[in-house]
């Protein structure tokens, strides 16, 4: 449907924010056989769904202190292994013990794993070493856990192409600037369509507020308000991967104690800072999250401290304040669903926030039931039984590759699994490599941007891995930037969106910018500023997109 | 503190040096003839990441890399790219076997040891057409490659006959690591080796035990026994070196790099302790007159128009220098200089059938300018760039120290070196 008709239509349901949770919904609705708009103010998984470790927790990490949350963590974790298998990998994790922490904590860790239903094997710290060889040799305890790694951006993508599949309409580059109120009733959103600056009102019988940390404002625009606690984390990014398994600490939850195997690369995280809620925006990392990252990450894998950090970012963890708590001080660390019609007198409106990247499809469950509960209908929830497109059981997945040099069709395989037989690789330039750090060819992104909702290299990143490489765009952006200047027929646009591009990819690079990624950005900025004059001021202002 | 932790630790991870400037790529000869090679950046660096992410990343096409290490000579971050490669391979190879004809092609010692015997029938057959077509079809070994006539009489057994006994006359001495090629196939320019020490008053020596370096073996992924030979070399080595107090002298480049290199980045077979003394005899002699400690004086009769074409493995080392001003040292010598090209051989690689129109192709610009040279033959370091460049070009190859011991006048340098007889 084009963007236009989508406008005129009036839904059973409209989403807003197009992270893990929005995508969950809109797909449970959408199988549900309910008509769904998503809308999304940036680019799908912009938000703390795409600023996060990437760990399929086992919920081992939350079992000593939030038996809950542990418990949806394994369940889910189970689900997920199954929907989304070209999205997950089952790396399994370690939770050691190391000389300065208390072996005893194992004892209780332990415990309450089992108290959970987590699967939580003690082994001997030679043993550990010997299945994870990047492990910190001194260990003194060692726990082997189901945790595993998955991609967040990917999984967001799969549920949004099974919500259309399945007849829903969705639109990024969407903000929503108001609610359509009548009488105590939502019915329906007030958009600016961010690529034009175009306004427009689309109506929906329920609207379902899943814009994380954001969501605070839109509950505002209802007329209501709620208490949020924005948990600021940093993490940091190495070139490759140094540990095959995800690696945590075994004692209370602290600064930088898990190490995740993340595709080609791992990352070690987070940080855990109060921000005032005005603060959310701003992604910067300092000089002394950094160094707090890399002191600790060491003591999980000590080759960290030779190994190259290509990058650093930021994420905002969603805490909500817990209803029943007058004092508005008691964070609730778990899945949050409010029928505003219940709690404010607000017909049609109904928020899911809280919980964790990983329990998105339990939120996407929760909200289109009480969504159902509003339209009547009883149709059963499906996202726990059947696959994500992509991870369907019997699909081929190293299917036919051609027989010359084949990295870039296996790179694809592995991250659209089956959908991978819709890249085109039967003449050279398709099978081209257009970034080589990653393996992505041309076949790969003319997919990605005619199926996948790509506007800018930004998008076209999320979706294949495009610049997340070591040399983060050096070779990759201008030949991408060409190849979408292509299909858009608009050069300039992708001129603007190249220097943009880079713009981003520096400020991640910036904060650890030593060493062979400094060498790196000057050999970048040389190629680009000096040598082709590309000015990365151009055009900037007002752009917001720029992560 | 972040920063000076990372600075002040060198990764072992040798690729996450590389910056991704391609430069290495567009050096490779195999990258500039094939699009089915992706070129060193790719199959090294790039290639690294994804193979320490799942092993099954590893692409078959790596086969294709010649080893030439003309990437890492490019490269400005000292990233060991083909080192990446053929560590890439051995992985990938293991509890695999090789084929029947790469055994065969990489073993050149035992391959020699049966030709010598029969070296005239072996000569005769391995040079007539049916046997030519049989090993094209059944070995998948080209039929237009000729392989090197083996010779009747290995160079150890010459030396031992005619040569062992007046050694330790001299009063300076080397040992000689003369390699497969000199032994089985070429014994004389061993000979010229020895003519050539000897006039100017150093003996030279075998080592105890000597088997082939390997080359071949971990260019045909027999890398198990490519250490096990390595292994044995290396005592030899430094049996030689440390006990007998003895430089280890060369007359194959190949060889050479391999000993001093590949042994410990590929094999991790370390032979750092000794590496300064094993050189190609050329440098040796230089590093000699440079320092007057020698004398050399040539045949005042001697003419020749005369191209030097530096292999790859040479120009890794940087030493086609010391072979290019010791021949320039030679008054009747017209010393053309080549454009460094590969010439494509590389060792066994361009004797298999798929790899022959690519090997050729890789040579074709190296050929064109031996044409242009307008000489009367070719000087190298390499035997098996003399084998490919024979067959390509019709022109005789020889090696640097051959060519040094013919235009020699072996009494006046002797004289010039104040040797009495012996």
């Amino acid at each position: 449907m084009v963007t236009s008709e989508v406008y005129k239509k009036e839904f059973d349901v409209i989403i807003i924010g197009g992270g893990a949770t929005g995508a969950g919904t809109a797909r449970d609705c959408a199988l549900r056989g309910l008509s769904v708009l998503l809308v999304e103010r940036f680019d799908y998984s912009t938000g703390a769904t795409g600023r996060n470790h990437g760990l399929m927790h086992s919920g081992a990490r939350y079992a000593v202190t939030d038996g809950e949350s542990a418990k949806e963590c394994i369940s889910e974790n189970m689900t997920l292994r199954r929907i989304a298998r070209h999205c997950v990998e089952e790396t399994d994790g370690l939770f050691i013990t190391l000389p300065e922490d208390d072996l005893e904590y194992q004892k209780t860790f332990v415990e309450a794993c089992q108290r959970a239903g987590i699967r939580a094997d003690v082994i001997a710290p030679d043993e550990a070493r010997q299945i994870e060889p990047a492990v910190n040799p001194d260990l003194i305890g060692a726990v082997r856990i189901p945790d595993a790694s998955i991609d967040p951006f990917r999984l967001t993508v799969a549920n949004l192409l099974d919500a259309r599949l399945h007849g829903a309409e969705t639109l990024n580059y969407h903000e929503v600037d108001g609610l359509i109120i009548n009488q105590n009733r939502v019915e329906g959103v007030k958009l600016i369509n961010k690529q034009n600056g175009e306004h427009v009102e689309v109506r929906g019988r329920v609207v379902v507020n899943a814009a994380g940390i954001w969501g605070q404002r839109i509950i505002q625009m209802a007329g209501a308000n709620i208490s949020m606690f924005p948990a600021r984390g940093a993490l940091l990014i190495f070139g490759h991967r140094v540990n095959h398994m995800v690696i945590n600490r075994c004692r209370k939850p602290a600064n930088a104690d898990i190490l995740v195997p993340d595709d080609t690369v791992c990352v070690i995280g987070t940080t855990s800072d109060r921000i005032p809620i005005e603060a959310v925006d701003d992604m910067r990392v300092t000089r002394e999250e950094v160094d707090v990252l890399l002191k600790e990450g060491i003591k999980l894998a000590p080759s960290l401290a030779t190994t190259r950090v290509i990058r650093a970012y930021a994420g905002v963890r969603p805490l909500v304040a817990s209803d029943d708590d007058p004092s508005g001080r008691s964070i609730s660390r778990g899945i949050v669903c409010l029928d505003h019609a219940k709690r404010d007198g607000i017909e049609g409106f109904i928020t899911i926030i809280g919980g964790k990247m990983m329990t998105y499809r339990l939120m996407g469950e929760i909200a289109a039931d009480a969504v159902c509960a509003k339209l009547g209908n009883t149709a059963p929830c499906l996202t726990a039984k059947l696959p994500l497109p992509g991870s369907e059981e019997d699909a081929p997945r190293q299917s036919d590759l051609t027989k010359r040099y084949s990295f870039g069709q296996r790179a694809a395989i592995g991250r659209h699994g089956s959908l991978a037989a819709r890249i085109e690789k039967e003449n050279d330039i398709d099978n081209a490599l257009v970034c080589e750090c990653e393996g992505v060819t041309v076949g790969e992104i003319k997919y990605a941007v005619h199926q996948l909702h790509v506007h800018n290299l930004v998008n076209l990143r999320r979706r294949t891995r495009v610049g997340m490489g070591t040399c983060q765009g050096k070779l990759c952006s201008c030949r991408a930037a060409s190849l979408l200047g292509e299909f858009s027929h608009d050069v300039k646009r992708a001129q603007e969106d190249l220097a943009d591009f880079l713009d981003e990819r520096w400020k991640g690079m910036r904060p650890v910018a030593w060493g062979d990624t400094l060498r790196e950005a000057q050999l970048t900025a040389n190629i680009y500023q000096g040598l082709c004059g590309l000015d990365t001021a151009v055009n900037r202002q007002g752009k917001e997109d720029v992560q | 503190m972040a920063e000076k932790m990372q600075l002040c630790n060198i990764s072992e991870n040798n690729f996450e040096q590389c910056t991704k400037c391609s430069i290495c790529t567009t050096v490779c000869p195999v990258a500039a003839v094939t699009t089915d090679y992706p070129g060193p950046k790719q199959a090294g660096p790039d290639g690294a990441r994804y193979r320490l992410k799942d092993k099954a990343y590893y692409d078959k096409m790596l086969k294709l890399c010649l080893n030439c290490k003309r990437c890492e000579v490019a490269c400005p971050s000292d990233v060991h790219i083909a080192d990446i490669i053929q560590r890439a391979r051995m992985s990938a190879s293991e509890g695999r076997r090789a084929s029947l004809r790469d055994t065969l092609l990489a073993n050149t010692d035992l391959l020699g040891t049966v030709a010598n015997l029969v070296a005239p029938v072996a000569n005769a057959t391995l040079g007539l057409k049916p046997t030519k077509l049989v090993m094209h079809s059944v070995m998948a070994i080209d039929k237009h490659r000729t392989f090197p006539a083996y010779s009747r009489t290995k160079f150890e057994t010459w030396f031992k006959r005619h040569a062992a006994s007046q050694q330790d006359a001299f009063s300076n001495h080397v040992s000689y690591f003369h390699g497969c090629y000199v032994n089985y196939n070429f014994p004389k320019l061993g000979q010229d080796l020895v003519k050539l020490m000897n006039s100017i008053g150093y003996g030279v020596h075998l080592l105890d035990k000597e088997q082939c370096c390997g080359v071949a073996l971990i260019a045909n992924g027999l890398f198990k026994q490519a250490k096990r030979q390595a292994r044995v070399n290396a005592t030899s080595i430094r049996q030689a070196v440390n006990g007998d107090g003895r430089t280890v002298l060369t007359t194959s480049s190949s060889c050479t790099f391999n000993l001093r290199d590949e042994y410990p980045a590929i094999l991790d077979v370390d032979t750092s302790d000794v590496r300064n003394s094993i050189m190609l005899a050329t440098r040796f002699i230089y590093n000699l007159v440079d320092e007057e400690r020698i004398k050399l004086v040539f045949k005042k009769d001697y003419k020749r128009r005369i191209a030097y074409h530096t292999a790859c493995h040479m120009e890794r080392m940087g030493w086609q220098l010391y072979s290019i001003e010791l021949l320039r040292m030679i008054p009747g010598l017209d010393l053309q200089l080549l454009e460094q090209e590969c010439c494509g051989i590389s060792g066994t690689y361009g004797f298999k059938k798929e790899n022959y129109e690519r090997s050729q192709a890789i040579g074709s610009i190296l050929f064109k300018h031996i044409e242009d040279a307008q000489v009367e033959a070719v000087a190298t370091d390499c035997e098996t760039c003399k084998w490919q460049i024979e067959m390509s070009t019709g022109l005789p190859v020889e090696n640097p120290i051959s060519i040094l011991a013919d235009a020699l006048d072996v009494e006046a340098t002797r004289l010039a070196n104040n040797l009495t007889n012996n």
